[in-house]
């Protein structure tokens, strides 16, 4: 029949009718696996290159820090010229890099095998190499303890104020904006000075005695001063969590007030919490080594990078190397932790995917 | 400007003058809970001598009293006499190393400041491009670089390495490189701020709507884009001053710069106890005036931010 050309009929095929096969709808609708914010996260994390490498340097860094000093023939706080029931041997002090004292090279030609100071020796013949790793691991320590005890000190009190609310949050909100107007750098200085003094006798005779004073001192400045952005931040998330409809219609439907914590703040916070302890880490070494180069940073003969950085300083004429590998080591630290805990922030932070 | 303007200030005044007084106690009482005096170093001093200094420097009396003539007296600007520097007042000695850091702090400031901001303009404006690349490398790695490590790298190629630069601060051109140690982390950071906020304003209407008009590309970036993309940097002063200032007390201990970063320095360990407090309030009543100025400023400029 042919159609009238003014006409609106249709032509249509009866097949187009039909129910749709397997395969039709195998191409239709793509069924991916399900995935959680969790996998997403890492999932961007791993495409961002930057981030990544950052990511691996860190996880390198640490583990040869923990792992070195296990192995190694030499160790941090011993003076090799300083054998016991013999003289002093003052050409194991400030050797070059890779070169050997007198009695080494001795040995060496008895044909025993010496270990070789890959960095030297520093002005007391210690191995400079051992110093660095060991230097390295106290900071990475520092840095990762103290983001710990503001992360706790900072969550318990945030959250307390976001609850309470009231008066509560006003008082604790108060001195959080005075510590926070406070020159941070300036107190940090104040604290550690008198800290280190006070706290020697008081730590006498306890565990954390074999931590140092100082170490202890700069925990302590930490738990006082860096709590209040880490508080705001999360009494911050908490309030306006709170007014989220999703809370509420969870309130209608008749959840409990520790249903809601579980299933709604806590996973909401968690992304953010974790970001901010980790771009707190390079921080925290920031001032552990500003510290340290101040002579105010770890017990001798602990090294830290910022102590030996601060030793070398003396003798840097002749031996710049040794102001040099300390300074590499921090920068690659604390440029790999931030560009990581960006990274971080970018591939969780679910506020900047909308 | 309207009366909640205003209000904001008059707050923001208060709360200054609030945290000035916190300072002035922390330290006070957290100086005064060192086990032993500031004379425990001299060994052989007799008891008596003892309490005839303690007596001199009003040691011997209540700790309150001690808090409220201290903090009358620091109000006056007067922090009594330094402990270990015989003879001379603290105020003095603040005043004299002022001289050097002032002219550092400010010379740095400045450098900082238009070195970061033209970097991040031309970073923004050539997006992508090779020189913003470079840039971008910089000043990431420079702003991950604590300030003693930039100095001391810096000390060892200059002027070590190279040669072409003293060492020491009190010599003739022994200023140039504390003043590019303290410049270089705020420029960098200034940078990477006026950049992502350049790029922010170019992709705003009212740049689209000035080009259609007919507004020259250079009046564009002058007039439209860069004016507006300055207000961060302005909050950034406050900030900026504090690093320069804690900046400066490594950086002065490096190249033996005369200053009052170097004295605090000094003075904290030699435990001259008026000295460190008296320079402890000088610099963070700087600090803390500083930010009220880069407050009061960013809320007077941008009319959109919300005072509360």
């Amino acid at each position: 029949m042919a159609n009238n050309p003014l006409s609106m009929q249709v032509d249509l095929d009866p097949n187009d009718f039909l129910p749709a096969s397997e395969e039709e709808k195998e191409y239709m609708v793509q069924m991916r696996p399900s995935s959680t914010f969790f996998r997403d996260g890492c999932k961007r994390l791993y495409k961002n290159k930057v981030a990544f490498i950052s990511m691996i340097v860190i996880i390198l860094i640490t583990v040869a820090s923990i792992v070195l000093p296990m192995m190694w023939p030499y160790s941090y706080a011993k003076q090799l010229g300083n054998q016991p029931g013999r003289p002093v041997d003052p050409s194991f002090n400030n050797l070059a890099p890779m070169e050997y004292s007198v009695s080494e090279q001795e040995r060496m030609e008895a044909g025993e095998s010496v270990f070789p100071h890959i960095f030297g020796t520093d002005s007391s013949g210690r191995d400079y190499f051992i110093r660095v790793v060991y230097g390295t691991r106290i900071s990475l320590a520092v840095g990762f303890f103290a983001s710990i005890i503001v992360l706790v000190i900072g969550m318990t009190l945030g959250s307390i104020a976001g609850f309470a609310g009231g008066r509560v949050d006003m008082v604790i909100m108060r001195i959080v904006d005075i510590i926070y107007s406070l020159p941070d750098m300036l107190m940090v200085i104040l604290l550690a000075s008198v800290l280190r003094e006070t706290l020697g006798p008081i730590l006498e005779g306890t565990v954390l005695q074999t931590i140092g004073s100082n170490i202890i001192a700069l925990f302590v400045i930490f738990a006082l001063l860096y709590w209040c952005s880490m508080a705001r931040l999360i009494r911050g998330q908490i309030l306006s969590l709170r007014e989220q409809e999703y809370v509420l219609a969870a309130e209608t439907a008749g959840a409990g007030s520790g249903w809601i914590i579980k299933t709604h703040l806590i996973p909401n916070c968690i992304s953010v919490i974790i970001i901010s302890t980790a771009l707190q880490i390079p921080n925290a070494i920031f001032t552990e080594s500003f510290l340290s180069f101040l002579g105010l940073g770890v017990n001798a003969p602990m090294p830290s990078l910022g102590s030996l950085a601060s030793e070398a300083l003396n003798g840097v004429t002749s031996y710049g190397y040794r102001l040099v590998i300390p300074a590499i080591v921090i920068s690659l630290i604390v440029l790999g932790l931030n560009l990581f805990g960006d990274g971080l922030r970018d591939a969780f932070d679910p506020k900047l995917n909308a | 400007m309207d009366s909640k303007t205003l209000r904001y200030i008059v707050k923001r005044i208060f709360f200054s003058f609030v945290t000035i007084w916190a300072v002035i106690t922390i330290t006070f009482f957290v100086m005064h809970a060192v086990p032993g005096g500031p004379f425990t170093r001299e060994k052989a001093i007799s008891a008596e001598a003892q309490a005839a200094l303690n007596a001199k420097y009003g040691l011997d009396k209540p700790l309150f009293e001690q808090y409220t003539t201290y903090l009358v007296d620091a109000l006056h600007g007067n922090f009594g006499p330094s402990i270990k520097q015989r003879g001379r007042m603290v105020t003095d000695v603040i005043v004299d190393g002022m001289k050097t850091s002032a002219r550092i702090g400010i010379i740095a400031l400045v450098i900082a400041t238009v070195a970061g901001v033209l970097l991040g303009a031309l970073a923004a404006l050539k997006r992508n491009s090779i020189p913003d690349k470079i840039i971008m490398v910089m000043t990431t790695a420079f702003v991950s670089m604590p300030s003693f490590i930039m100095g001391s790298l810096l000390l060892i190629l200059f002027c070590i390495t190279l040669g072409w630069l003293p060492a020491n601060g009190a010599s003739k051109g022994g200023l140039i490189l504390p003043v590019i140690t303290l410049a270089l982390y705020p420029m960098s950071y200034i940078t990477r701020l006026t950049r992502s906020s350049m790029l922010d304003v170019l992709g705003q209407d009212y740049i689209r709507t000035a080009k259609a008009k007919g507004v020259s590309e250079r009046n564009v970036i002058l007039k439209h884009a860069l004016k507006n993309s300055l207000i961060p940097v302005i909050t950034y002063f406050g900030p900026e001053l504090a690093y320069i200032v804690t900046g400066s007390l490594v950086v002065e201990q490096i190249f033996a710069v005369p200053g009052i970063g170097r004295y605090f320095v000094n003075s904290i360990t030699g435990r001259d106890y008026t000295l460190i407090m008296g320079t402890t309030i000088v610099l963070a009543t700087l600090i803390v005036i500083m930010n009220l100025v880069s407050d009061i400023l960013y809320k007077v400029v941008d009319p959109r931010i919300n005072l509360e």
